[in-house]
């Protein structure tokens, strides 16, 4: 069964779990992060254990480094900050992005010695740690970006960056530092990688935002979905090949591999979905993963009939919405597994709740769904 | 716009073969040029064939199109609520119920996303 969590009222717009997720730390659409333990007492409880406020204005990137265990925040404020757990309290450490706009997403390489915020001011920054002035260096990766970053993702060799964006595209760049960095051999997106290269640029022809770019497990595959309701993948090891697919559905604003051909996205549609990209190069809807069950209906007294009748023009009371998540889904990760085999995922959305899937009880409940 | 020279639109309306002209207007719509006379000639052909159907026909005539000239029709649809004609608009909601059935709301989110206008 899939757990549900209510957090508040407050739309949650980001969250990230540690390496055990037993902690979660989010932000409630505002400049605050929330840290929450998971309770022993009551089962599926969170206990609140910590609000980090240094941010100015609104949080907009979170992410927890599973092996280090720091976080990593960046907001509106134009700042980032990267948390160190000491003695139990969460002390912040300022990192000069060196923008002039906010910062709108933020990502831990896979070694985490670097991390990539995308930003509005129409580049990436890259940060590193300079151990000898003990601070946080940021370079900047800006053309031929034409205009805000709304999403990085990091391959697995720790050195290539994938970026979505409010031009439409997704780029790939190449975020090697010298500094820390051992040279990464050619990959199938290219050989040359010298910092800020743009490795490759994409796009699906139509229009619409990019809300959210991933690399698959093997790094070989880049996913992105845009405003447009589509889902495309291009396939590196497959001559590039472009596939993508212009769905009925409302535009999806996260998505997350799951396997190294599946792909869970959730969005405005408030209802998690499964793609596949097949063995032809083919992006195929597979299923729904939030299927309601059939509720039955409840008795009404005459009375109350009449009333909802006079005040709605209709005798059904339900407002709600048929899926578990009462508004837009606003972030996706991987919850338990990793994005090459994923066995639960979780979602946070506008309804301040955050859900955990899980991919064995979904196979069981839903009709004909494997995810593969 | 080549295929303008023989009228084809006209002549499978003439000949009252309207889903044909239906999927010549859609498939050749000038979505490239920058030139607004030719997209403003086009929108009023493809006005002119929508508006030959019979309201029975529509939903049969939709089913027979593919996802990407959906797409183009409900394009057409809002364009056509751009500029409304004489019962123009009764004509249009019918064929955005029909589009709208078979698209669905990502059909509509895409007239307001697509960067290339009728």
């Amino acid at each position: 069964m899939s757990q549900v969590h209510s957090f508040g009222i407050q739309p949650i717009s980001i969250h990230s779990f540690n390496e055990n997720h037993n902690q979660i730390a989010f932000s409630p659409n505002n400049d605050e992060v929330h840290i929450y333990k998971s309770g022993g007492q009551t089962s599926g409880g969170w206990e609140k254990e910590d609000v980090l406020m240094e941010h100015g204005q609104r949080v907009t990137g979170i992410d927890w480094a599973p092996k280090s265990n720091r976080i990593v925040t960046c907001g509106a404020d134009r700042n980032a900050y990267v948390w160190t757990l000491d003695s139990g309290k969460w002390k912040p450490t300022l990192v000069i992005l060196r923008i002039n706009r906010a910062a709108t997403c933020v990502r831990w390489s896979p070694m985490e010695n670097k991390f990539a915020v995308g930003s509005g001011a129409r580049l990436i920054s890259v940060c590193y740690f300079e151990q000898e002035n003990d601070w946080w260096v940021s370079k900047h990766i800006k053309k031929p970006i034409r205009s805000t970053v709304t999403s990085v993702d990091w391959h697995p060799n720790n050195c290539l960056i994938a970026s979505g964006s409010t031009d439409f595209k997704a780029r790939i760049f190449s975020g090697y530092i010298k500094e820390v960095d051992e040279k990464p051999e050619a990959t199938a997106w290219g050989k040359k990688m010298t910092f800020a290269n743009l490795m490759n640029e994409f796009s699906n022809g139509g229009g619409g935002w990019v809300h959210a770019v991933a690399f698959s497990a093997s790094g070989d595959k880049l996913a992105w979905v845009g405003h447009d309701s589509s889902v495309s993948v291009v396939d590196a090891q497959n001559n590039m090949s472009l596939a993508f697919v212009k769905t009925e559905f409302l535009p999806f604003i996260t998505f997350t591999w799951v396997t190294e051909n599946s792909l869970v996205v959730g969005g405005h549609d408030c209802c998690p979905l499964l793609f596949n990209y097949d063995d032809t190069g083919k992006v195929v809807f597979m299923n729904k993963l939030d299927i309601p069950k059939e509720t039955q209906t409840k008795e009404i007294s005459a009375m109350k009939r009449f009333q909802t009748l006079d005040k709605r023009a209709t005798t059904v009371e339900d407002s709600d919405l048929k899926t578990l998540h009462q508004n837009t889904i606003t972030d996706m990760t991987v919850h338990t597994g990793d994005r090459g085999s994923a066995q639960k995922i979780s979602t946070t959305g506008v309804d301040g709740q955050m859900i955990i899937w899980d991919f064995k009880s979904l196979e069981s409940s839903i009709q004909g769904l494997r995810i593969s | 716009m080549s295929w303008l020279v023989i009228d084809f639109p006209q002549l499978y309306l003439n000949r009252g073969k309207n889903v044909d002209a239906l999927k010549v207007v859609l498939k050749n719509a000038p979505l490239s040029t920058k030139n607004q006379n030719t997209k403003d000639k086009a929108l009023q052909l493809t006005m002119r064939v929508l508006t030959s159907f019979r309201s029975a026909e529509i939903e049969k005539a939709v089913n027979t199109l593919d996802k990407l000239e959906i797409d183009m029709l409900m394009k057409y649809v809002y364009r056509g609520f751009e500029v409304p004609a004489e019962g123009s608009s009764a004509v249009l909601l019918n064929w955005h119920e029909k589009a709208y059935a078979k698209g669905g709301l990502g059909c509509i989110v895409r007239v307001l996303t697509d960067r290339k206008h009728v």
